[in-house]
């Protein structure tokens, strides 16, 4: 095979495997779109906190050291223990449901019934409280996660495929952070499906997602509803942060893939699991061919920044609705 | 007491119709518009005009033009950043291709450079509508800020990819570069305010203004009854970018002197005027003032008790910060969704019926 095309290959896999990181992000959106019909800007930021968190935890810093530090002058960093990576995951998990019920109680539960684009704007709030919360609780330099996740490339892959090119070819370079990420992706929508198919819990949150006020009338808590489905985003936002912490450490830019997850939402629909998963595969593919094959060689790189947005507006020119998004029917 | 339409007798539509219908108003506006340009250009220094007069203005601006879009016409954008560096960069191009003419021409011209641009971003928005908008102005957002960092014609091939602010003048008065005195900055920035404001206000009660809001509250309704959404939609864009490139190229030339398009125009730009509108006061001119000045001051504010006062690191009082701009966006939108315009709205009533209420 010629080595272009190959590297196309190459190129085209870590795409799907970016792809699938983008669409955990995405996943979280859905969640809470579909149960809510809130748009949850924050779902980055949620992301970054419960990576910063678990970090913490696993450290053992002192939460507000710097804050404690600057008001009292005392010199506290670190308790001096470490926690095993499962029960820091754990904790963090309980944190994220705290979270998501103090954001329940304290926010949405006072803005029901207000304009869709009020309560988005009410999450960007939240993702701005939330950053400057984070970065105060656990101070704001970049953190290394390590969980026990493998790193580096996967050379059993590239030995095995060298001899399908020529000289300079040395087999495809893939992740194996990403290759793990893809089967925590696919086990994390397989139980999601599972929860929502099979649980009472489960029925419960499609009922709200299809009709409020009909769940309320056969006796489905909302206010419970919105806690369990924070809840889930929150799991799903450490899911990701965890992937996306573990490739590129704990930083504030973790906080911006949120933003990527727009243009993944906006092309599988707001509304659709299956959605969010395909349009996250076509985004991060899309761009990464995109970069490979026109970016870098005409127009001087980087053209990932915009791709994905780009490519968004121009889909959503031609099908409002995304590709698996329920047909928008407006009535005056 | 003072405060009231009685003995205010209007003999004719126009002053009906007037912007300050009673008269306290109108003495309150005409007493800060001469504090404003007889009184501040002579006691103000460096400080004051870099640290609060001139960003406050220049955001005002912005957050006009983006109230006219997102407030009066109702399309969210998340692009003002974008747009404001396309009036920048618009303005360092006029300013170095063509350097004997006055600044304020620059300035112009660069509204009216982004106001094409903005048209152009502005047509997904006939198709596209809310949320699925909001996220198509991230393109534009984004892909300007990548053009504006790769094409280097641009920036004039200068080797660090930033822009600077040549010396330029206006009726012989330096208003950019180092050498620029505090009031020729602040007055130069004060005009553009008060002639933006006088045409928003003017523009938003009139035809123009109403059809925008009868897309904002129902686009179909709108269009049964015969507005055109098209032209609505994209005037709206268009004088909304115009206000935003005017802000853009102020915000370069006169406060920055120096940008690079990725930290001075970035996501958190367009952010951080969508805030000013949203305290502000959404589809309202006041608004658009009240919320620039608050963003503007509140940072100031909390530097200086919080580094100043209490002597807190400036990290944890730029942590403390966002926490406070999230906090209080909740709390507005829980409390006030309608801003502090609504709650001068609000204030102004009582007074009317001070001191008996009933």
């Amino acid at each position: 095979m010629p080595d272009q095309l190959l590297f196309a290959i190459e190129v085209t896999m870590n795409g799907l495997m970016a792809g699938v990181l983008y669409a955990l992000v995405a996943l979280g959106f859905v969640l809470i779109f579909k149960a809510s019909g809130i748009f949850n800007y924050a779902q980055g930021v949620m992301a970054l906190f419960a990576a910063m968190t678990l970090v913490g935890i696993q450290n053992g810093q002192v939460p507000f050291a710097h804050l404690i530090n600057a008001v009292f002058g005392t010199e506290v960093h670190h308790f001096g223990w470490h926690v095993p990576a499962i029960l820091a995951i754990l904790l963090t998990a309980c944190v994220m449901v705290l979270f998501a019920w103090i954001v329940e109680r304290y926010v949405l539960k006072h803005l029901v019934g207000q304009p869709d684009i009020i309560l988005f704007m009410a999450t960007i709030g939240l993702a701005y409280f939330m950053e400057g919360f984070g970065d105060l609780m656990w101070g704001a330099d970049i953190k290394k996660l390590d969980v026990g996740l493998p790193q580096g490339g996967s050379f059993w892959l590239e030995e095995n495929t060298a001899w399908l090119g020529g000289e300079g070819f040395y087999g495809f370079f893939i992740d194996k952070l990403d290759m793990v990420a893809t089967v925590v992706a696919a086990i994390l929508v397989a139980s999601l499906v599972a929860f929502s198919q099979y649980t009472k819990q489960g029925r419960a949150m499609r009922a709200v997602a299809d009709d409020h006020q009909a769940a309320l009338s056969v006796g489905v808590s909302l206010r419970f509803i919105w806690v369990l489905v924070w809840s889930l985003a929150g799991f799903v936002a450490l899911v990701a942060g965890i992937m996306w912490g573990a490739k590129s450490g704990v930083q504030f830019s973790l906080s911006l893939i949120a933003l990527k997850a727009l243009p993944v939402l906006m092309l599988g629909g707001f509304t659709s699991i299956p959605g969010a998963i395909v349009g996250g595969l076509i985004i991060g593919v899309g761009e990464k061919l995109f970069e490979f094959l026109i970016g870098a060689p005409f127009l001087g790189g980087a053209t990932e920044n915009w791709f994905a947005y780009m490519l968004a507006l121009l889909f959503l020119v031609f099908r409002p609705q995304g590709l698996f998004g329920e047909k928008i029917i407006e009535r005056v | 007491m003072l405060y009231r339409e009685a003995g205010d007798f209007k003999t004719s539509y126009q002053k009906d119709s007037q912007t300050f219908p009673l008269k306290f108003d109108r003495m309150g506006y005409w007493t800060v518009m001469v504090v404003a340009f007889l009184v501040v250009p002579f006691v103000i220094n460096d400080y004051w005009a870099n640290a609060v007069a001139v960003p406050f203005l220049i955001y005002a601006i912005a957050a006009l033009g983006l109230n006219i879009l997102t407030g009066y016409a109702g399309q969210v954008s998340l692009g003002t950043g974008g747009f404001m560096a396309v009036g920048a960069y618009a303005c360092y191009k006029l300013m170095t291709m063509f350097p004997e003419v006055s600044m304020l021409v620059h300035v112009v011209l660069a509204g009216g450079i982004t106001a094409l641009v903005g048209v152009l971003f502005g047509l997904p928005s006939l198709r596209i509508k809310g949320f699925y908008l909001a996220v198509a102005t991230l393109a534009a957002q984004f892909f300007l800020v990548w053009l504006f960092n790769k094409v280097p014609w641009f920036y004039n091939y200068s080797a660090s990819g930033q822009i600077n602010a040549p010396e330029r003048t206006v009726f012989g008065i330096i208003v950019t570069g180092p050498n620029t005195e505090a009031w020729a900055k602040y007055l130069f920035c004060l005009i553009f305010v008060v002639v933006l404001a006088w045409i928003a206000r003017n523009l938003t009660r009139g035809m123009t203004g109403r059809k925008w809001m009868a897309i904002r509250d129902m686009d179909i309704a709108a269009e049964i009854i015969g507005v055109n959404p098209l032209m609505a939609k994209l005037t709206a864009f268009a004088v909304s970018s115009f206000f935003v490139g005017i802000a853009g190229a102020l915000f370069f030339s006169i406060y920055l002197g120096a940008a690079e398009v990725g930290e001075a125009f970035g996501i958190q730009k367009s952010f951080l005027i969508l805030f000013m509108i949203i305290i502000g006061g959404l589809g309202s001119i006041f608004g658009s003032f009240a919320g620039a000045a608050f963003m503007v001051l509140m940072p100031v504010f909390l530097k200086n008790v919080l580094v100043g006062g209490l002597g807190w690191p400036t990290d944890l009082a730029a942590h403390l910060e966002f926490i406070i701009v999230g906090g209080l966006i909740v709390v507005f939108l829980i409390l006030e969704p309608h801003g502090l315009a609504q709650l001068w709205r609000l204030t102004k009533e009582k007074l009317r019926l001070w001191p008996f209420p009933h």
